[in-house]
């Protein structure tokens, strides 16, 4: 993937994925690793759909009153001896964890994994000012030693397999003394827990995400199965938490409604093996804990999508059940998107932040099947506002000329039911032609689309219309 | 009672039997079958694509053409949802015919689930010898929540061995998908087929002709030995013809 690589490219792209036997491998966990899982954990679950109505209600409730809850929120914050930095943009948010940074005299920045600062690319702005930026999500590591973006939002390094990270950890282990390969799961894990604990304790500034923001107790809940998120918090002397506006839930008992879904959705756990709450530097009854607390809150076009068309989109809690689930991301992986955001969700947000002219194809790249609206937690109407993209993409002739000639004529005949009728008959009849008696054909013409990767089923050699015309009823 | 026969456009241009048994099986559950000449497509090629101006004019043709009906059914989930869910949500903004468009869409059926649920038909009399597994569209599944009703009657069809996927997974057709971006497409039906032959099964039948054509042009190029047939075919034991895209002789 180049640098200059974006959403433009996803046909490219996904051929190349498509032709990738290690990615295909890769790939084809998905169904065993999340749907079974998913499948199990919702079995076990029999108020399921009520919890999901519950969760539903909370976000649009939150939405409603989204100014209210934000400052609620940093009223809080402060009041605790925290501070909340409000940012439009990336800018300003990479800009406020900067200063930050600059101002605790930082030099090592122990970063847990945070889509937001994906986002806004905060990694690469940190190390530009000098800063040595650390990864200690186990699979966003593995990516900053490979210099790869993650393809997935909750497991970064779906698309690799073990033998690739052993490779990696040889090589960028090598400066520590390292020079075995290592073969099995548990000795590579070993391994990165090792050097990573060096880096721990001698972190500066620990950069998080959050999974939700807590009005009422103006706190930060992160969820990891790893852990490093808390050692991210606890151990160095400042704590920078980085989360969009739409995290935010009004009360802790709310935050637990949404918590139920969001492991069983996201990886059929019952819960993460880490849930943490914090909010506020250490307190003088503290054993341990930063000591000055930040809230970076990322706007980037929120409240503008709250007057949209894409506003149930704010529900989303980033589980990634629709690309765990969507037949498209299975068939390509997530960095065939070259978007921060894969799969259903992102083919949603990435037109939002990036222009439709800059992602038409993502909105496009979706059979339409609903499997990502059926398997969403948060019930939002991902197929509706795919739907709405394309109209966007039609609204400003994006699409292909040639293809919207074809549609035009199809649209054209569709409403002129005599000429239609006329039509599709003489069509009946050259595709039975063209046919040779073989039922289907190899080479359409103009329809290379079809037939390039695979047989056209030539029909019956008439129109029902015209047979039942003939039948005299 | 009135049923319109809701042709759906790809019957009409690549399988006319499908249309043939569809009126046979309505027939034969005690309705008054009528063909509207006007009709031509639901309009779903235009709604996918983002041209909500030419959806919105097929679809008051369609509710137009199909007035006089006391039902509309469909032999394919597909159009019948955008008939049943889609055109109300089109035409929710124009008040000539917000509630026209509730009340046609109250009326839409697709074809096995119609028969079932509002004919009450619990079996028919047809033969059809063989092991196939029957692959729910998406829009049946999902949007129409269609599954035990084709199953149910194929159940009654003498020599039929029903063998299940276990999956909810999507064919790749998806209309104008299987065109934009036909690697995907065609990738995600080799591994449908792939599901359908480790089942046992010979032949896939759905409810659907968009996934059938799609599959049925898949399997010849790949060379996969499996046949598909709309399932209309198999319950109005009417299998003159050669399943879909298989020679004449």
């Amino acid at each position: 993937m180049s640098a200059a690589a974006g959403p433009r490219d996803f046909p490219a792209a996904a051929k190349r994925a498509l032709g990738d036997a290690a990615l295909q491998q890769a790939l084809g966990n998905i169904p065993a690793g999340f749907q079974e899982k998913r499948k199990n954990a919702i079995a076990r679950l029999p108020e399921w759909d009520a919890l999901v109505d519950a969760a539903t209600g909370i976000k649009n409730h939150t939405l409603e009153h989204l100014d209210f809850y934000l400052e609620a929120f940093e009223a809080k914050v402060a009041a605790q001896g925290g501070q909340v930095h409000w940012c439009r943009d990336g800018g300003e948010a990479r800009a406020a964890v900067l200063a930050i940074c600059r101002g605790a005299k930082a030099k090592r920045v122990l970063k847990s994994k945070s889509m937001i600062a994906e986002e806004i690319a905060l990694n690469a702005a940190l190390e530009e000012d000098g800063l040595d930026v650390v990864e200690t999500d186990l699979g966003e590591y593995v990516l900053q030693l490979r210099a790869e973006a993650p393809s997935h939002i909750i497991a970064p390094i779906i698309h690799l397999n073990r033998d690739q990270i052993a490779d990696s950890f040889l090589e960028a282990h090598k400066k520590y003394g390292k020079s075995k390969r290592l073969d099995s799961a548990r000795e590579l894990l070993n391994e990165a827990r090792e050097i990573l604990r060096e880096k721990f304790i001698t972190g500066d500034v620990g950069v998080t995400g959050a999974n939700l923001l807590v009005a009422e107790t103006g706190s930060a809940v992160i969820v990891t199965n790893e852990g490093n998120a808390d050692l991210a918090v606890t151990l160095p002397r400042v704590h920078i938490v980085i989360a969009s506006i739409e995290k935010l839930v009004p009360t802790v008992p709310e935050a637990w409604t949404i918590l139920r879904l969001l492991a069983r959705s996201a990886t059929g756990q019952d819960i993460t093996a880490y849930t943490t709450f914090v909010g506020g530097p250490r307190r003088a009854s503290d054993t341990d804990g930063p000591g000055a607390f930040h809230v970076v809150l990322l706007d980037n076009r929120r409240a503008e999508m709250l007057g949209s068309g894409f506003r149930d989109m704010l529900r989303c809690i980033r589980c990634a059940a629709c690309m765990n689930h969507c037949p498209v991301y299975a068939a390509v992986g997530g960095h065939a998107y070259n978007s921060v955001y894969p799969g259903p969700m992102g083919a949603v947000l990435t037109p939002w932040f990036g222009g439709i002219g800059n992602a038409a194809h993502l909105p496009n790249a979706s059979t339409l099947c609903g499997r990502c609206e059926d398997v969403c937690p948060m019930r939002i109407p991902i197929p509706k506002m795919l739907r709405l993209w394309r109209e966007k993409e039609d609204a400003a002739k994006l699409s292909s000329r040639r293809g919207r000639i074809a549609l035009g004529l199809w649209a054209w005949a569709a409403k002129h039911p005599f000429a239609y009728r006329l039509g599709a008959r003489i069509a009946a009849r050259a595709l039975r032609r063209l046919s040779g008696g073989r039922g289907r054909i190899a080479r359409l013409p103009f329809g290379s689309a079809w037939t390039d990767s695979r047989d056209f089923p030539a029909g019956q050699g008439d129109t029902f219309q015209g047979l039942y015309a003939r039948r005299g009823r | 009672m009135r049923a319109g026969l809701f042709v759906t456009c790809l019957v009409d241009l690549l399988r006319p039997s499908v249309g043939f048994a569809a009126l046979r099986l309505l027939e034969d559950a005690g309705c008054d079958v009528i063909v509207p000449r006007n009709q031509t497509c639901c309009g779903q090629p235009a709604y996918n694509s983002g041209r909500r101006a030419d959806a919105k004019h097929l679809a008051k043709a369609t509710i137009e053409a199909f007035e006089d009906c006391d039902y509309i059914v469909a032999p394919s989930g597909s159009c019948a949802a955008m008939l049943r869910i889609h055109y109300p949500a089109l035409l929710a903004d124009e008040p000539d015919w917000a509630e026209r468009a509730t009340y046609f869409a109250a009326r839409c059926h697709e074809l096995v689930s119609f028969l079932v649920n509002v004919r009450g038909v619990t079996s028919v009399r047809a033969r059809c010898e063989g092991v196939a597994a029957y692959h729910d569209s998406c829009s049946a599944l999902r949007e129409l929540g269609i599954g035990k009703e084709p199953r149910r009657l194929l159940g009654c069809v003498e020599g039929l061995t029903l063998r299940e996927t276990g999956d909810e997974q999507c064919c790749g057709f998806g209309g104008a998908f299987c065109v934009k971006f036909p690697e995907i497409a065609t990738r995600i039906a080799r591994d449908k087929l792939a599901a359908v032959k480790r089942t046992g099964a010979a032949t896939i039948l759905s409810g659907d002709l968009g996934c059938l054509l799609h599959l049925a042009g898949t399997a010849s190029r790949e060379g996969v030995e499996i046949s598909c047939r709309h399932v209309a075919e198999v319950l109005a034991g009417n299998l003159d013809a050669p399943a879909i895209g298989e020679d004449e002789s």
